[in-house]
C-alpha cells in the first residue's frame, strides 16, 4: 500500500529552500513575531521573507506588503501562515501562483471554532487540494526538521537533532516530547502538531517518516481518530518500517451500556484501541514519560533479539529492584550461564554475586566494569544489558570539588580519575552495544538530579539515552522486546 | 442513528438458530435438542443421559440467566418434566414464539468468552476472554480487528491476565489452545463472509478436557 501523499511532496513542509512567515508582527509577544524569531535563530539557512501591511525589515528580515514583491528567483517552499482566518484564501492562491507548495496553519477559527468555522475549513481544504498546496494545520503550533535546522513555531523548544519523528494531535505534547528531547540529548528529526489536521492528519505524517532517512521511530499523540480502520491498516504499513510509539488522549468512554451483547458491553475504546495497536505492531505508551523513554530508546539500541536480559550493578538494592521489575514484565532474568560466571569469578573477589543480577559488590578495579560488559555482551544466552551505578564516582568527585577542600592538588587528582572512570564505563556501554548489536541501557536518576555529572553526561555524548530510573529502563527495554517480537512472528527481519 | 434506532433495526437468533449458523464456522457446539413439550424434554434428556440442562429457547430471549430460563443438573425425568412445565409458564408474550432446549450438562472448570463486535470506531472485532457469568466484571479480555490470522490469535491468549489459566489446572490437561484459535479464526471468516451478522456472543465457551464447546450462543442480525 501507498503512502497516501507522496513522500517528495514533503519536502516542500520539511527541507523548504524558502520559508515566508505571513502576518509577520513587530510586537515579541505575537506568534507573528515569536514564528519569524525562531526561524531566524535556530539556524535556518535557506531564505526567509515575511508580510506585514508596512514592508521594511524584521529582525533583519525583508517584508513585503504583497506577495509580487517576492523576488522572481529565489525559491520559497513554505508559507508560515499566522494571518487571520479571513485572509487566507487570497493568501493562498498567491503562494500556489508563487510556487509555494506547503502552507502551515496557525491561524484560529476554523473547525474548532462552530458550525461557521467548519465551513471555512472545508473550504480551505477544498482550496489547497485545488491549489495544490499540502495545508498543514489550521490551528497548529507549528513544524521542526533538524536536518533544515527549522523551527517554524510559536513555541519553543528547538531540539537537538536525532531519529524521533513527533506527530501530535496537541501541538503541547510536541513541546513536551522536545522538552524531554532537549533534557536527555535524544534529538528528533520532524516533529509537527496537526492542529485540527484538516487535510493532513496524523497518519499521513507518519508514512512520511517512515519513508524518511533521518528518522529512525515515529512518536505520535492521538486524541479521536476519525477512521480507525484506514488508521489501524496505515499504521500496520508504518511498523513494518520502523517501531512507532503512540500516546492515546481520551480514552474513557466504557463499552455500550445498551449492548445486547456480553462482547459489545466489554468493548471499550480503551480495550478496542489496545488490541488493535497489538495487531498493528503499534507499541502503546502508558504516559507522556514512557511514550519519550520508549521513542528514545528504540532511536539509540538495536532491538533485542530475545527477551533475555542481564543487569549489571555496582550496587545491590538497585539490582534487586531492576531484576523484580524485569520479572513483573514480558522480559526474562536470563540464569547466568556457567561459562559466564567463570569468566567474571577471574575478574572479581569471591563476595559478587554470582547470579544475575551481577552485582559487582564493590569488588571492581579499574577496568572491570568495562570487561564484565563486554563478557556479558558477548555471551549467546544474553540478550539485553541494563547497567546500574554509573556516575557514583563522579558524584563524590562533585562533593570533593566542591567542598572546601577542592584545589587541593591531590583531591583534584582524584576527581579526574572519578570522572574519567565513569565516561569511560558509559563509552563502553556503547561500545559494547555496537559490537555485539545488543541493548545495553543505562539507568541512574543522576540523569535528571545532576546531568552534568560526567556518567550521564557521557550517555548523551555518546548519543544514548540515559533512564532516569531503572524501572523505566526496564519498561522501554520490554516495549523494544514486544516489537522484535511482533517482527520475527510475522516475517519482518 | 439514535441507539433506540440501531435497536429496531437488529433481531436476535435463538440460541439453537444461532449454534447452527457458528457450526458452519467450525465452532463445536453441545449438542442440545429443541422441543415444544415437556414430554418431549423428557425423551430428549433420556436419549442424552442425565444430567441435563434445560432453557427456554427463543429469539428474542436474550439475557437467559437473568431472567432465570436456566435450570441446571436435572437429575432424572421427573425434575426435568418439572423444569420443562416451569419454563414454559416463564414465557411472556414478548418472548414470541419459544421452545425448550436440552443439552448435556457439561463439567467444567475453565470456561471462556468469545465474540464478535461491531466497533463504532474499528468496525468488526473478534474477542475473547475468561467468561462465564461474571464475564464482564473480571473483564479479562482481548479484542482485535477482523479479518485475524493464528499469530493474532494466539497473541491474543496470551494478552489475558490470567493466561496461567489456560495452563494445566487442577488435574485438567492444559487448553487446546490451538482449538480455541481455530475458534477466533472461524468467528473472523463469519466476520468478514456475513455483514448482515451484528454480534456474536459464545458464553460460556466451556472447556471440557481441554477442548472448547459453545454451551451457549447469540447471534445478533441486521434486519
Amino acid at each position: 500500500m501507498k503512502p497516501r501523499i507522496a513522500p517528495e511532496r514533503f519536502r516542500a513542509m520539511f527541507e523548504p529552500r524558502g520559508v515566508l512567515v505571513a502576518g509577520v508582527s513587530t510586537h515579541p509577544a505575537k506568534f507573528g513575531f515569536v514564528a519569524l524569531h525562531n526561524i531566524v535563530t535556530q539556524g535556518y539557512e535557506g531564505a526567509v521573507y515575511g508580510t506585514n501591511r508596512d514592508g521594511g525589515e524584521v529582525l533583519g528580515v525583508p517584508m513585503v506588503t504583497s506577495l509580487e514583491e517576492l523576488p522572481g528567483d529565489v525559491p520559497i517552499d513554505l508559507v508560515f501562515v499566522c494571518t487571520p482566518a479571513s485572509a487566507n484564501v487570497e493568501l493562498l492562491r498567491a503562494c500556489a501562483a508563487r510556487g509555494i507548495g506547503a502552507a502551515f496553519l496557525t491561524s484560529a477559527g476554523y473547525g474548532e471554532a462552530g458550525a461557521e468555522g467548519r465551513q471555512a475549513e472545508a473550504a480551505l481544504v477544498a482550496l489547497a487540494d485545488e491549489l495544490g498546496i499540502l495545508l498543514a494545520g489550521p490551528n497548529g503550533q507549528g513544524v521542526v526538521s533538524t536536518p533544515a535546522r527549522l523551527c517554524a513555531q510559536i513555541v519553543a523548544p528547538y531540539p537537538p537533532p536525532g531519529g524521533i519523528g513527533i506527530a501530535s494531535q496537541s501541538g503541547n505534547f510536541v513541546s513536551s516530547f522536545q522538552n524531554y528531547a532537549r533534557s536527555s540529548g535524544v534529538g528528533v528529526s520532524r516533529a509537527v502538531s496537526a492542529g485540527n489536521a484538516a487535510a493532513l492528519t496524523i497518519p499521513d505524517y507518519l508514512e512520511y517518516y517512515a519513508s524518511d532517512p533521518a528518522t529512525r521511530v515515529g512518536l505520535a499523540y492521538v486524541e479521536g481518530i476519525a477512521d480507525g480502520r484506514a488508521f489501524f491498516d496505515r499504521a500496520r504499513q508504518v511498523t513494518a518500517q520502523m517501531p512507532l510509539v503512540v500516546l492515546k488522549g481520551g480514552t474513557t468512554r466504557g463499552g455500550e451500556r445498551a449492548a445486547a451483547s456480553h462482547t459489545g458491553a466489554l468493548a471499550s475504546d480503551d480495550r478496542v484501541f489496545d488490541g488493535m495497536c497489538r495487531q498493528a505492531g503499534i507499541t502503546r505508551a502508558a504516559n507522556v514519560e514512557e511514550a519519550f523513554d520508549t521513542a528514545a530508546t528504540f532511536s539509540t539500541q538495536p532491538l533485542p533479539r530475545g527477551p533475555r536480559v542481564a543487569v549489571v550493578t555496582t550496587a545491590g538494592g538497585w539490582g534487586v529492584v531492576t531484576a523484580d521489575a524485569i520479572t513483573r514484565s514480558e522480559l526474562e532474568l536470563v540464569g547466568l550461564p556457567e561459562s559466564l560466571r567463570v569468566a567474571i569469578d577471574e575478574r572479581l573477589p569471591p563476595r559478587w554475586s554470582r547470579n544475575n543480577p551481577i552485582d559487582l559488590a564493590g569488588g571492581e578495579t579499574r577496568d572491570t566494569i568495562p570487561e564484565v560488559l563486554e563478557l556479558v555482551a558477548d555471551s549467546p544466552q544474553v540478550d539485553a544489558i541494563i547497567y546500574l551505578g554509573l556516575g557514583i564516582q563522579s558524584n563524590q568527585a562533585r562533593l570533593l570539588r566542591e567542598g572546601r577542600f577542592g584545589g587541593d592538588p591531590g583531591i583534584e587528582r582524584v576527581v579526574a580519575y572519578h570522572e574519567r572512570q565513569d565516561a569511560r564505563f558509559a563509552r563502553a556501554a556503547a561500545e559494547v552495544s555496537e559490537a555485539s548489536g545488543k541493548p545495553v541501557l543505562t539507568a541512574t536518576e543522576l540523569a535528571l538530579a545532576d546531568p552534568a555529572n560526567a556518567g550521564p553526561a557521557t550517555v548523551r555524548a555518546t548519543g544514548r539515552y540515559c533512564s532516569p530510573t531503572a524501572q523505566r529502563a526496564v519498561a522501554a527495554l520490554e516495549h523494544l522486546w514486544r516489537y522484535a517480537r511482533f517482527r520475527q512472528r510475522r516475517g519482518l527481519l | 442513528m439514535s441507539a433506540k434506532h440501531a435497536r429496531a433495526t437488529r433481531r436476535t437468533l435463538s440460541e439453537a438458530e444461532s449454534k447452527v449458523l457458528l457450526l458452519d464456522y467450525g465452532v463445536r457446539c453441545v449438542p442440545d435438542r429443541v422441543v415444544a413439550t415437556a414430554q418431549a424434554a423428557v425423551a430428549a434428556a433420556g436419549e442424552l443421559g442425565y444430567p441435563v440442562v434445560a432453557k427456554l429457547s427463543g429469539e428474542r430471549i436474550a439475557h437467559k440467566t437473568e431472567r432465570g430460563l436456566v435450570r441446571l443438573a436435572l437429575g432424572g425425568p421427573e425434575q426435568v418434566e418439572a423444569a420443562a412445565v416451569e419454563l414454559l409458564a416463564a414465557a411472556v408474550p414478548d418472548d414470541g414464539d419459544v421452545a425448550l432446549l436440552v443439552a448435556p450438562m457439561l463439567r467444567a472448570t475453565r470456561e471462556l468468552i468469545v465474540g464478535l463486535h461491531d466497533d463504532p470506531q474499528f468496525g468488526r472485532c473478534i474477542m475473547v476472554g475468561f467468561g462465564g457469568v461474571l464475564a464482564e466484571a473480571v473483564a479479562d479480555v482481548a479484542f482485535r480487528l477482523a479479518p485475524i490470522d493464528a499469530t493474532d490469535a494466539h497473541e491474543m491468549l496470551d494478552d489475558l491476565t490470567a493466561a496461567a489459566i489456560l495452563g494445566p489446572v487442577r488435574g485438567e490437561p492444559a487448553v487446546d489452545r490451538d482449538a480455541v484459535v481455530a475458534v477466533l479464526l472461524g468467528l473472523s471468516r463469519l466476520a468478514v463472509d456475513r455483514p448482515d451478522v451484528v454480534s456474536v456472543d459464545v458464553n460460556p465457551l466451556l472447556i471440557v478436557a481441554g477442548v472448547p464447546i459453545a454451551v451457549d450462543a447469540l447471534v445478533e442480525m441486521r434486519t
